[in-house]
């Protein structure tokens, strides 16, 4: 049973989250005056292709405040940030919380379907490796996770695409909904149907890094003491392995998976674009190239939280999980 | 009447790789003789990390792959090959390693006692031996739900016996169960191990420190850079006459309480072509330095020294 101590609890997120905070303003900064020194006119990308007069364009400009100085833009920008507003969406023309929420929330699904099936899979190849070190076996799952971990994820894309999707005809090309349909009448099945592909996509690099980690977990593991005395008395191999292997190793494995969030942002970016999901890959890509500022800079803060959060839980699963922690504080 | 534990002319060597591709047997163990008797404690007497462990491993069947084992391990008659190892191993012989590190850190200690269970009706009953176990120890029930990392020393010793004694074995072997223990911790191993031959049980106590040898010990083997010189009976250890190889005698009289007396040298890294002991030895013979000596009975003592051999001979 885990013994949750409330205090310790309060303790330890009242840190964090002074933590997320500092990050949150510093990252949000820093983002913000590299957008400034960087060649984006958001003025012009705001106008697009009309055509204005110098002195219109100089109005916009006094509007949107190009004639302060760095520092009180910078103050200017983190204090609508903490009034919850991170301003309009040039490409959408809603409030980017509104479309960071919509997209996000596309993306999450996306996500989730692939981390898990990543953790399941690459877990469970990595004991196989592991148990079975040296034989055929291990020697198969370490060359396909040599493969993996070398190939870019939009390039597995690509080949997962013309395999399953032009060549076998199984799967949809890409979009999350069947073409001429709103995504509100979308059934469940269609929308499974279609996040089978970007979702397998999506996991198999993070498959390769945590099978390498459990199966070098697991050897070392064997190498210990009481493996050796585990067999000394009597206990069968894959007892051994279930009772003391994955005892020992699914606290690392869990935190490497909690700490790959920002692997699998990374990838669903990638993803997204090969697949058009609609997601929030889509919406980056998008706003980089289209010069969407406030949306750039708003998915920059969504994705520090994201990360951060995944941290956070790899470090609270350690803190409250692992007996060697929890008893520190506890005696 | 067959003994317990007989181990004939047990030679275990490693194959290793030095400079590439230049093959190597390492001997850690030559021809190695013993046997215990049910209640009976018999101790391996050998400096630290001169390989004594592997003698406990090849009993169990818990050689790393490398090892090449010759000779021959009979458990009360039968040849002990590595099925009938795995069949009695954790059941009628036991280890009792020597740290906590022997321990799963992550699991509590009464289920670590306990093992693996086939089923629920499995785990109640050895969970009531479990908890006997314990008692007789003097570890409360608060113990059971400890981690190996939050015991004590003395308490880490005791949970350790009791998980050789949940399965009720008739063999136990011990390895250096007394290493960084303190003057108390080391007086009740030493009296555990020896109420287990009490029960009848016969114990092969593996250790580098004299003391815990001479004070738990019926009979000592000593373990000379691989091979066991001579086996004698405790008694005779108190005394530097009794014993008979030069070593055995060099190893008394170098205890505090005999004088200190140091000989000098250093036990061979390589194998030699004749004894041993020949570069240290005071009585040396001139075919020492190239034949082997084997281990003989004399007068009821093992001893491996050629002088014996013409004692031997010439009566």
């Amino acid at each position: 049973m885990i013994k949750i101590n409330n205090k310790k609890l309060a303790k330890f997120l009242g840190f964090k989250a002074i933590r997320l905070l500092i990050l949150l303003i510093v990252i949000a900064a820093i983002s913000f005056i590299m957008i400034q020194l960087s060649p984006i006119d958001p003025v012009k990308a705001y106008l697009g292709q009309r055509i204005v007069s110098q002195e219109q364009l100089a109005i916009v400009g006094e509007y949107w405040g190009t004639n302060l100085s760095l520092g009180e833009r910078v103050f200017g920008w983190l204090s609508t940030l903490a009034s919850g507003s991170m301003g309009f969406s040039l490409i959408f023309r809603v409030p980017v919380t509104e479309v960071i929420m919509q997209k996000f929330t596309a993306s999450l699904t996306l996500m989730v379907v692939s981390w898990l099936i990543s953790a399941v899979v690459g877990f469970g190849l990595g004991v196989l490796a592991g148990a079975k070190e040296g034989t055929w076996i291990d020697k198969a799952i370490k060359t396909y996770c040599y493969i993996l971990q070398s190939t870019p994820t939009f390039w597995i894309g690509l080949v997962l695409l013309m395999v399953f999707s032009v060549y076998l005809g199984w799967f949809p090309i890409g979009l999350s909904v069947p073409i001429g349909q709103l995504s509100d009448t979308v059934t469940f099945w269609q929308w499974l149907y279609r996040l089978i592909l970007p979702a397998i996509t999506l996991s198999i690099v993070g498959i390769a890094s945590l099978t390498m980690f459990t199966r070098d977990k697991l050897i070392n593991v064997k190498k210990s003491d009481y493996f050796l005395f585990a067999q000394a008395r009597g206990e069968s191999f894959w007892g051994i392995i279930k009772n003391h292997g994955i005892r020992n190793i699914l606290l690392p494995a869990i935190t490497i998976q909690f700490m790959s969030f920002n692997e699998l942002f990374g990838g669903t970016i990638l993803v997204e674009q090969v697949f058009a999901y609609p997601g929030i890959g889509q919406a980056t890509v998008a706003a980089g190239l289209r010069s969407d500022v406030p949306l750039l800079l708003g998915i920059v803060i969504i994705s520090t939280i994201f990360v951060f959060v995944g941290n956070l839980i790899a470090d609270m699963v350690y803190q409250y999980v692992d007996p060697r922690l929890r008893g520190e504080d506890d005696e | 009447m067959s003994k317990l534990l007989e181990v004939n002319n047990l030679s275990i060597s490693f194959t290793q790789y030095v400079q590439g591709l230049n093959r190597h047997d390492s001997k850690v163990i030559t021809d190695l003789t013993i046997d215990v008797d049910e209640g009976e404690i018999v101790a391996i007497l050998g400096s630290s990390g001169s390989g004594k462990s592997l003698l406990a491993h090849s009993i169990l069947g818990i050689l790393p792959y490398n090892s090449h084992v010759a000779g021959e391990i009979r458990y009360e008659g039968q040849v002990l090959d590595q099925e009938l190892k795995e069949k009695l191993r954790g059941d009628e012989i036991c280890l009792i390693p020597q740290s906590v590190n022997f321990l799963d850190p992550l699991m509590k200690v009464s289920e670590q006692a306990i093992g693996e269970c086939k089923d629920e009706n499995e785990h109640k009953e050895k969970k009531l031996r479990q908890r006997e176990i314990f008692d007789k120890y003097g570890l409360d029930e608060s113990v059971d739900d400890l981690y190996p990392f939050e015991l004590s020393g003395g308490m880490a010793r005791k949970v350790l016996l009791s998980t050789a004694l949940v399965g009720n074995p008739k063999l136990l072997i011990a390895d250096e169960p007394t290493p960084g223990l303190d003057a108390k911790s080391v007086k009740e191993t030493i009296e555990d191990i020896r109420n287990l031959k009490e029960d009848g049980k016969g114990v092969l106590l593996i250790t580098h420190e004299i003391d815990v040898a001479l004070k738990t010990a019926d009979r000592i083997a000593i373990f000379y850079s691989g091979y066991v010189i001579e086996i004698n009976n405790v008694e005779n250890f108190k005394n530097s006459e009794n014993v008979l190889h030069p070593y055995s005698k060099a190893l008394i009289d170098s205890l505090p309480r005999n004088g200190f007396n140091l000989t000098e040298g250093v036990q061979p890294l390589d194998e030699v072509s004749g004894c041993p002991y020949y570069e240290n030895c005071p009585i040396r013979l001139d075919k020492c330095e190239k034949n082997k000596p084997e281990l003989i009975d004399h007068k009821g003592i093992m001893i491996r020294c050629f002088n014996f051999e013409e004692v031997n001979n010439g009566t």
